[in-house]
């Protein structure tokens, strides 16, 4: 289904826009209906990968560009959502490599991946061939409604 | 540095047996070097029970949790007991997520918390 309304942020990789970015992609999901819960796990898991851009792909650096789109989308059940592709032009790493790592092994780090995968229906990372890295994801409404 | 600790770090306050460390705002990846800074410049004391309160952090991200990680186990290095209290449901979630809420102790308030 085409969006009818996407959102594009355009940023810069400094700790500094996350709150902003998480203000938007809060508003966004109420707007959208979703619960407090779904929208926590859409904003973490955003937050997540903008800090994963910042940290690994821009390798600290606080002046490189990012993208953040996002659109309401609707599952082929009916449940309203909304997506997200993340877009920078930082280092390309195998989006094969890009996993959670051991829970047991209790440390600082390592763990934004593990929390996007388990908040996100979809999470998609890419190397597109005029560089850097594209991390497309999808968070659909709970089926137990937005009551909480 | 020194004001981002101060917007972090809310008070630091000495009690019987142990120290409260009251947190304000979110914890991200922006505050998490001020966080760090503040909360080893606490551990390095050596409280015997570290008890942070969470009550007034609406928000935590991975940076936050790994911060709080590597001060448990700074504490954890010389037999002290971390402890954590005042968690609202999202807070409390990361730490579920991530299983951290298997190694740190969690309390409801700060009366449990001073107990454990």
């Amino acid at each position: 289904m085409q969006a009818d309304y996407p959102v594009i942020l355009n940023i810069v990789s400094s700790p500094k826009s996350l709150p902003i970015v998480r203000g938007a992609v809060d508003q966004m999901a109420i707007q959208e209906g979703l619960s407090k819960k779904d929208a926590h796990g859409l904003v973490l898991s955003i937050d997540e990968a903008l800090a994963n851009v910042i940290k690994h792909g821009y390798e600290g650096r606080h002046d490189q560009p990012v993208t953040i789109t996002l659109a309401p989308v609707v599952a082929a059940d009916g449940r309203k959502g909304i997506s997200v592709v993340v877009r920078d032009q930082g280092k390309q790493v195998d989006p094969q490599s890009i996993c959670g790592r051991d829970l047991d092994d209790v440390r600082p780090g390592g763990l934004g991946v593990h929390i996007i995968r388990a908040m996100m229906d979809e999470a998609e990372y890419s190397c597109p061939p005029e560089g850097g890295m594209m991390l497309r994801m999808v968070k659909y409404a709970s089926a137990e409604g937005a009551s909480d | 540095m020194a004001e981002d600790i101060e917007k972090i770090v809310k008070e630091v306050r000495r009690v019987d047996g142990g120290t409260i460390v009251s947190l304000s705002g979110d914890v991200d990846l922006h505050h998490a070097p001020a966080l760090h800074a503040a909360l080893v410049q606490v551990a390095n004391e050596r409280p015997n029970r570290f008890i942070l309160d969470l009550k007034d952090v609406p928000y935590i991200d991975s940076s936050g949790v790994g911060t709080l990680v590597e001060v448990f186990r700074r504490v954890s290095a010389y037999k002290g007991k971390m402890v954590l209290f005042g968690l609202n449901d999202r807070v409390r979630s990361v730490f579920e997520i991530t299983k951290l809420d298997r190694f740190f102790n969690i309390c409801a308030t700060e009366a449990e918390a001073n107990a454990y």
